[in-house]
């Protein structure tokens, strides 16, 4: 296992050739058919969701979505979605429900959206929903975070019974830039922030954040876009056959635990 | 011109109407002491300050519900000596070892009286008994880390063993960064207390206080029943400047305000202050809460 800063690991999840969800779910999985539309407003390019098979067993994939290219990020809002992506999000997670299939969730957002319309649709109704919802969705839902897991915005695609994170992806409460520049108004002081911040994949593993961390090959994700889909491949299938033998009860009062338990405080 | 007949002219002249409030630049003429004085921190007029107090901190001109600490919070909403308070005790470890946060810990737990950015406990509002929660924003902006994301839990886990109601004012700026990912936690771990709480078929009353932001407005403050927000206060989910710098123009100054909220339907009243413990009354009664006798 490598053994990179957080500040270089952070370098490494914004390269442009990092594969992204478009490279992962054609390896991944087969038949995969997009499914568009919260049904209220309208449909979030910055998520992509659809149902496809997995080892011939049906699934729902949500992800989110950053560009490979300048024109892709235009289209995809550099995947950090609006409202109506939680929304959609939301409305799939429901459909796997009733069907009773497994939720995948890719994330990789530098967080949620903030604009005026973000703001006018509820951004922070829709991420609050989902966390509620996901917290009670009675089928298995797992979570793996690909490069960037930008706070709130990524969190509401992570109430799940399994987080796995790749080896140098990162999971954050706040940017190392907005850490720097709110709490010590300079913003150029990211590196600094993302050493003390604390958001590498083993740090979520010590915190009881995320169960697995998922190898890549060396150099990172783009050295080996294949081997790095099959390792998630071979931890999915072990994952998805283990939480589906669950009975409901008994997953659900495991998700609930495993949030629950964390907190660090005294009395 | 001695001072008590300076004020005698000036409380003459408004008498007839609401308690004065001064534009600032006929208060800095007037040469008034500025300890007796309170500024709107919204529409910039001046008043006395013993007129702030008598008008519960509720701006008498443009009528912004300023902040309280939880203590005036609690007398103004709750029935006499009925509080008693949960977890009077719990207090925040450092779990990413985050540079003087216990220290800083400890300044604010003297300066505010209290452990952390949130009290819980259960009181009775005008005889309903409910579970209740207070953040004070002069606790570290309220943010949320895992004191107040565990005091919240343990408040809806125990209203729905004891089929209480669950009332919370959300004042807060967000999700505590000073603890890293464990507050982000937090978010995901007061939703899934919602929601077996809701299971239980009890009642959330979200009120929403100034200022209410991120990771606050992203979980439990927007998973209310009923959401009440308190006029001319700030709620959202980014922070102005954050908007502001993305889309380079100015926000309109009602942009993110309790009216704003109320209008793109994200809450289902506004409520002014003075109304607020009827207001609730009125709802635990509509929801089948009996009032305790004696
Ligand atoms: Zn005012």
């Amino acid at each position: 296992m490598s053994k990179l800063t957080a500040t270089e690991r952070l370098a490494l999840v914004r390269l442009k050739n990092r594969p992204t969800v478009n490279d992962y779910i054609p390896l991944i999985f087969n038949r995969f058919t997009e499914l568009h539309g919260d049904r209220y407003y309208g449909d979030d390019p910055a998520i992509l969701a659809g149902v496809a098979t997995f080892h011939s067993i049906p699934v729902t994939v949500i992800a989110q979505v950053k560009g490979r290219d300048i024109e892709e990020n235009k289209r995809t809002n550099f995947a950090m979605p609006h409202p109506e992506g939680y929304r959609k999000a939301l409305r799939l997670a429901k459909q796997a429900e009733k069907f009773r299939r497994p939720v995948i969730c890719l994330v990789d957002t530098p967080g949620a959206f903030c604009g005026i319309e973000a703001e006018e649709r509820g951004q922070g109704e829709a991420i609050a929903r989902n966390l509620m919802e996901f917290m009670s969705l009675k089928t298995p839902i797992i979570s793996i975070i690909l490069g960037e897991g930008g706070s709130g915005g990524a969190l509401a695609l992570a109430v799940c019974d399994e987080l796995a994170v790749l080896e140098n992806a990162l999971y954050s409460v706040i940017s190392p830039r907005g850490f720097a520049s709110i709490l010590w108004k300079d913003p150029t002081r990211e590196k600094e922030a993302a050493e003390l911040l604390k958001i590498t994949s083993e740090d979520m593993l010590r915190f009881g954040v995320a169960e697995k961390i998922i190898a890549e090959p060396a150099g990172g994700a783009h050295n080996d876009c294949r081997l790095t889909a099959d390792n998630i491949a071979e931890y999915l299938i072990e994952a998805v056959r283990r939480l589906s033998a669950l009975d409901t009860e008994t997953l659900l009062a495991n998700r609930y635990e495993k949030f629950r338990k964390i907190g660090e405080f005294t009395e | 011109m001695g001072l008590e007949s300076l004020l005698e002219t000036v409380k003459e002249r408004f008498k007839d109407e609401k308690p004065p409030h001064i534009h600032p630049r006929a208060a800095a003429k007037l040469n008034i002491p500025a300890d007796l004085l309170s500024k709107c921190p919204r529409c910039r007029f001046v008043v006395f300050k013993e007129d702030f107090e008598k008008s519960r901190k509720v701006c008498t001109n443009c009528n912004y519900h300023a902040r309280l600490s939880w203590k005036e919070r609690l007398e103004m909403t709750a029935d006499k000596n009925s509080f008693v308070e949960f977890d009077s005790t719990m207090t925040s470890r450092n779990p990413i070892s985050f540079p003087d946060y216990p220290e800083r810990l400890k300044t604010l737990r003297k300066d505010c009286d209290m452990r952390d950015a949130i009290m819980t406990g259960e009181c009775l509002i005008r005889g309903y008994k409910t579970v209740i929660g207070i953040m004070d924003s002069n606790f570290m902006m309220a943010s949320m880390g895992s004191v107040v994301g565990e005091k919240i839990t343990r408040a809806f886990e125990y209203a729905a063993r004891e089929k209480l109601p669950v009332i919370i004012f959300a004042a807060s700026g967000g999700a505590r960064m000073q603890e890293g990912i464990i507050s982000l936690m937090q978010m995901a771990k007061t939703g899934g207390a919602i929601a077996k709480f809701a299971e239980a078929g009890q009642l959330f009353i979200s009120v929403i206080t100034d200022p209410t932001t991120g990771g606050v407005t992203a979980s439990f403050a927007s998973l209310g029943d009923i959401i009440i927000a308190e006029p001319k206060v700030l709620i959202g989910f980014a922070g102005r400047r954050v908007i502001q710098d993305t889309i380079k123009q100015k926000l309109p100054d009602e942009f993110q305000t309790a009216e704003y909220l109320l209008e793109k339907g994200f809450a289902d009243m506004l409520c002014e202050r003075r109304n607020m413990r009827s207001c609730l009354a009125n709802l635990l009664r509509i929801h089948n809460y009996t009032k305790k006798v004696g």
